[in-house]
């Protein structure tokens, strides 16, 4: 017999459309930014970020009662919620901004995601997310929600338990000595490193069967969220091209080019 | 076909792969050669030929879908190196 009444955990992820892993990234003539007439899909970490909350329901069962993914971003957005309902994802919101307004910045995304969690009825237990987005690398939106919200936060993990009943998550981290064990409770926000699982494969007919899962259309005023970007970008240049190594016959000629390049061998 | 059950099969397939080839190297014209071994095999009327041209087709589905996620983790993990301490 369960214990009595354990309440249905909620999760929801979080994704972005951004560039496709395989594009080569050009600067804009105006070098104002990167080329964005180019092919788009679901950032690869926000798909393990979904992948994750599938394969937790996997796990749980019945303990998951919904698992749903939001995206802010123009009118194409909708295919990539398409992609994570296909995945097995239940529901979906598309805060929907116009195709010629700027990307939104984290901060703006997290203020957005703070105001969708706050107008749901049924309390979210579980934010899942990528990393960071593979055309900015900002990796900034997972922490500064949990900042806003004042909730515990696990990232980069490359391992997530979830015990619905103990209301906590045992999450492993990837940090610069190794790996890191943490135990969260609920509510928390994760964000998902590579090694964290293999994303499925969203077939034909799943993709057809989730044209019928609800997507639910906002704007980021409704939200009481002001998108207008804080940051001004001067300029972007593509880093210096790489220039050549070159040989030298012997260490007299070595000790001569670095001594001209401003190598010297003075102690410090 | 033997049946439209099996017909229902071999079309959906075809779908599936067909969208598949889609990301593959153009060069190797994976549309032109997923029909031509259709076609070879539209008159097929033996119940176990067909069942095994369908699971030969379901193989070739996952080797590709096996490849293309090759493709991507390697083309991640360059761009995101595992931190050099971690045993991941």
């Amino acid at each position: 017999m369960r214990p009595s009444a354990v309440r249905l955990l909620n999760i929801l992820v979080p994704i972005k459309r951004a560039v496709d892993y395989a594009v080569k990234i050009r600067v804009n003539p105006e070098q104002t930014g990167i080329d964005l007439n180019v092919k788009h899909s679901m950032n690869p970490f926000d798909e393990i970020a979904v992948e994750e909350a599938v394969r937790i329901r996997e796990r749980l069962k019945d303990a998951v009662k919904s698992i749903k993914v939001v995206t802010i971003g123009p009118p194409k957005s909708a295919e990539t919620l398409r992609t994570a309902l296909a995945m097995g994802a239940d529901s979906a919101v598309h805060v929907e901004i116009p195709e010629s307004a700027p990307a939104p910045e984290p901060l703006g995304v997290a203020k957005t995601l703070k105001a969708l969690i706050e107008r749901q009825k049924d309390s979210v237990d579980v934010v899942i997310l990528g990393k960071q987005a593979i055309d900015d690398d900002a990796g900034q939106t997972g922490q500064m929600l949990a900042g806003l919200m004042g909730w515990s936060q696990a990232t980069f993990a490359s391992k997530v338990i979830v015990d619905p009943e103990q209301k906590v998550a045992n999450i492993t981290r990837e940090i610069d000595g190794g790996l890191e064990e943490l135990r969260c409770k609920f509510p928390v926000i994760i964000t998902t490193d590579l090694r964290l699982n293999e994303p499925r494969y969203a077939s034909l007919p799943n993709i057809m069967k989730a044209k019928k899962k609800p997507v639910e259309k906002l704007t980021a005023a409704e939200l009481g969220v002001d998108l207008t970007p804080r940051l001004e970008t001067i300029k972007v240049t593509e880093p210096p091209k790489r220039v050549g190594g070159g040989k030298v016959a012997n260490v007299d000629e070595l000790l001569a080019r670095l001594k001209q390049a401003g190598v010297t061998g003075k102690r410090a | 076909m033997a049946s439209k059950a099996t017909r229902l099969r071999a079309l959906a397939l075809y779908k599936e792969l067909h969208r598949l080839g889609r990301d593959y190297e153009p060069s190797y014209d994976f549309h032109g050669k997923l029909r031509r071994l259709f076609e070879k095999n539209r008159n097929l009327s033996d119940d176990e030929e067909i069942e095994k041209a369908l699971r030969f087709g379901e193989y070739i589905k996952n080797e590709t879908l096996a490849l293309y996620s090759l493709r991507k983790y390697r083309h991640l993990k360059r761009m995101y190196p595992s931190n050099s301490v971690s045993d991941t």
